[in-house]
């Protein structure tokens, strides 16, 4: 099939060419959530048996840095919506503009995902032989990064969990399975996101999207979307388990 | 032959690999569906010959079990998945329903190429030593104690997966946007929305089974531990998580193949389907209730009793639509003026064979029986019945069907005609003393058995030899047939579907002009432009051969 102007030659019309691409997307978004659940699913049961292990598993993540790459992803929708309007609306210069502001996010998390998961390394919390739920507070010297107090507070909580759960250094690692096979099937996505939206730029400084013609933007704006709603699940699943006290 | 059509349209080898044509995809699947085909036969025939003498002096017992993972990986996720969807599937719908060409004809292309890659690792994985897991890659034997290559095998086959689901995406889409003018939900011909549902399950159900063998494979490979009990995590997950996709896959296998045969009998019996609405929503309802019945590859895993008792109850559900339309099918037959093309014959062994083998699904789909039977040679009869008799004979009456659409020729009828009676025969051959053997109690998987099983062991290689000789002929004639058969027209048969009423074989762009539907399916009746001796009104008489052969 030659391509003529924007249009495939196996489509009559624009419009069904459209219509098309996004019944394509959103079917495609439905086998995401049919992946995602799965793995959910694994989540789900495990954090119901070993809830202990989950909760002092989840106390060890970073808030603060959870908080910020929610935040950054939540920045990143937005400007992806405005990346969208801007191409319906024919302002050829500002979907560029948001683009890179999107993917700049997009880097954003990556950055921090990066420490986060270099962190858990250092930490011995990455499922294996060397696995050590007690590792920081066994050897303090070994994790500076950790403030004193909650260091102090992790020991309590590893106690604790520890008379509830004696196999407590087992149940973890389910955790920091569930950790990073979530976050890192996540962080695919975000690098296939990242990519498409590369592909996007390239397009649109190009000046190939019009008012009349941006399904690219629209139906990569609903893979990135989803992407970002996936994580809107993750940061309390993952981070929020058991931190009321 | 027409002077121009897709297969003379360009030449070269770059012309086919980077080609986004759906009927020159369809015969790059094609080929390499049946190259999986024939390895999993060979391993087939090893099992079978291993299985001559009680002691099995052939293979050692470690072998065995690579024999028969690997025939399993081979025939399921490689040619049973694929073979309708992906061959006529994706050469037909868009000619069905009018249609240049699928909705995504690139994605179509890369799912091929996602299949080609998924083969690879699995074939990797078959010469380094192969596999042992059986193809159920039950953990924690796949993921901690098996010591052959199981991870190549299992990113092999997640990797597949994903050329399935963008099949399937690519389906749903074409059915929903790409329909010709006229062309409605309920003109659509029955192998269209046999592919509707296939397609629904395979979006459905392949996710989670790619998400599963993720997991198992991360398993295996980093340390992950959902599937360990030694880490608290439970193996029966894995089973849940598997059967989730793997039950559902036994429809992807068949329903594409009710397709065929709902277009077969109409064809041959010059007779309007029976209760078409009727067939189409079993299709869906087979789609529905079959990702409600999982566990009952699990009742003895120590699961609830009363979870086991509504997934029988279920299963017992999800054999009402399939029932249904066996009923249709015989009930279009019915007055017919039936005439015994290579087609029909297969159609009348789809009916034969599924018929038993969906009957013994539900011994074992009720919770008593299959406690008795589970594991045995009575579970590999009935499932061999269903995908073997009932899937690929609809892929082979299919292909002979279509054979002269795809190109252009025909292909030879008596000779096929015996080749049918040979797969037929050695089919039953090889699998109904296998029914015996399993209610005798031998178990299954096992290299070894006692010698009073022997006889029907013989009996079952025996009949797998002449098994072998019905898969070969066709190869062997049809591939003939593509080049030195006699030129077929437009509609040999004739069949009523719009892919009938372009040039055989079709131009690149499938017609010249867009049709426009006016005529409801299988509307024998109504179509002069068929050339039919058909009375209206009270059913057809007497009406033409098929074609000259005869």
């Amino acid at each position: 099939m030659h391509r003529t102007g924007s249009l495939y030659g196996q489509f009559k019309t624009l419009e069904q060419q459209k219509d098309t691409a996004t019944l394509g997307m959103w079917i495609f978004l439905v086998t995401e959530v049919m992946f995602f659940g799965g793995i959910m699913l694994a989540y789900t049961i495990n954090r119901h048996t070993y809830f202990h292990a989950f909760a002092v598993g989840s106390n060890t993540l970073s808030l603060p840095l959870g908080g910020f790459n929610t935040v950054v992803l939540l920045a990143s929708s937005f400007t992806m919506a405005m990346a969208v309007w801007s191409a319906q609306s024919g302002k050829k210069q500002l979907i560029s503009i948001f683009l890179t502001l999107t993917i700049l996010l997009g880097f954003v998390f990556f950055g921090v995902k990066y420490v986060e998961y270099a962190q858990k390394f250092h930490h011995h919390l990455v499922p294996g032989k060397n696995f050590d739920i007690s590792y920081c507070v066994d050897n303090p010297s070994k994790c500076e990064d950790i403030s004193a107090a909650d260091l102090e507070r992790e020991r309590g909580e590893i106690e604790e969990a520890k008379a509830a759960d004696p196999n407590l250094n087992a149940h973890a690692q389910l955790y920091y399975s569930a950790y990073f096979g979530m976050t890192g099937l996540h962080a695919l996505h975000m690098v296939i996101g990242a990519g498409l939206l590369l592909w996007l730029l390239k397009g649109s400084l190009a000046g190939q999207f019009t008012a009349e013609w941006n399904n690219p933007v629209d139906i990569v704006g609903l893979y990135w979307h989803f992407v970002d709603i996936v994580w809107i699940y993750l940061f309390p699943l993952l981070y929020l388990i058991d931190r009321h006290k | 032959m027409p002077e121009k059509h897709y297969l003379n349209a360009t030449y070269g080898i770059r012309s086919w690999l980077l080609t986004t044509d759906h009927k020159r995809i369809a015969l790059l699947y094609l080929a390499s569906v049946t190259l999986f085909f024939f390895i999993g036969g060979f391993f087939a025939m090893m099992i079978r010959l291993h299985l001559l003498t009680p002691n099995g002096y052939l293979l050692s017992a470690d072998t065995y079990n690579r024999m028969f993972t690997m025939h399993g990986v081979a025939m399921i996720f490689f040619f049973l998945i694929p073979s309708i969807p992906a061959v006529m599937g994706n050469f037909l719908i868009p000619l069905m329903i009018g249609a240049k060409d699928l909705a995504f004809p690139k994605i179509n292309l890369l799912s091929w190429y996602v299949y080609v890659v998924g083969g690879m690792f699995t074939l990797w994985s078959m010469v380094n030593g192969g596999l042992d897991t059986g193809w159920t890659f039950y953990t924690p034997l796949s993921t901690v104690y098996s010591n052959s290559a199981v991870a190549p095998a299992v990113v092999g086959v997640f990797i597949t997966g994903f050329s399935s689901i963008l099949t399937g995406l690519n389906f749903l889409v074409t059915i929903h946007t790409m329909r010709a003018p006229g062309m409605t939900w309920f003109r659509l011909p029955l192998f269209v929305w046999a592919h509707y549902a296939t397609s629904i399950v395979m979006i459905l159900g392949t996710p989670v089974v790619a998400i599963t063998l993720g997991l198992a494979g991360m398993e295996r490979l980093f340390g992950l531990g959902f599937f360990n009990p030694a880490m608290g995590g439970d193996p029966i997950l894995f089973q849940h998580l598997f059967w989730f996709y793997s039950h559902p896959a036994v429809y992807i296998m068949i329903l594409p193949a009710m397709g065929v045969i709902s277009e077969l009998i109409p064809t041959f019996a010059r007779k309007k389907l029976f209760g078409y609405h009727f067939v189409a929503a079993a299709s869906l309802a087979i789609a529905v209730i079959g990702f409600l019945v999982w566990t009952h590859h699990m009742f003895v895993t120590g699961q609830s009793t009363y979870a086991a008792v509504a997934f029988s109850f279920l299963t017992f559900l999800v054999a009402i639509p399939s029932a249904v339309k066996t009923f249709n099918w015989t009930a279009t037959l019915f007055g017919g003026s039936i005439s015994f093309d290579t087609p029909m014959l297969y159609a009348f062994g789809f009916l034969g064979l599924f018929l038993v083998g969906g009957l013994t699904g539900l011994f074992l789909g009720s919770l008593g029986t299959d406690i008795n039977i589970h594991d045995t040679y009575f579970v590999v009869a009935h499932f061999h019945y269903i995908m073997v008799g009932g899937a690929v004979m609809g892929y082979l009456g299919g292909l002979h069907f279509w054979w002269p659409k795809i190109t252009g020729r025909m292909y030879p009828e008596w000779l096929a005609r015996i080749a049918a009676f040979i797969l037929f025969i050695g089919f039953n051959f090889t699998f109904f003393p296998q029914f015996i053997l399993g209610i005798m109690g031998m178990p299954r998987r096992y290299h070894v058995y006692p010698p009073e099983f022997q006889i029907y062991n013989v009996m079952s290689t025996a009949g797998a030899s002449i098994l072998a000789v019905g898969y070969l002929l066709p190869m062997v004639y049809l591939t003939w047939a593509a080049f030195y058969g006699k030129v077929a027209g437009e509609n040999p048969w004739p069949a009523t579907g719009l892919e009938w009423k372009t040039q055989s074989p079709p131009l690149t762009e499938n017609f010249e002009v867009t049709p426009v539907v006016t005529w409801e399916a299988y509307d024998f009746h109504n179509r002069p432009d068929l050339g039919l001796d058909v009375p209206g009104g009270h059913g057809p008489r007497i009406v033409a051969p098929a074609h000259g052969d005869d």
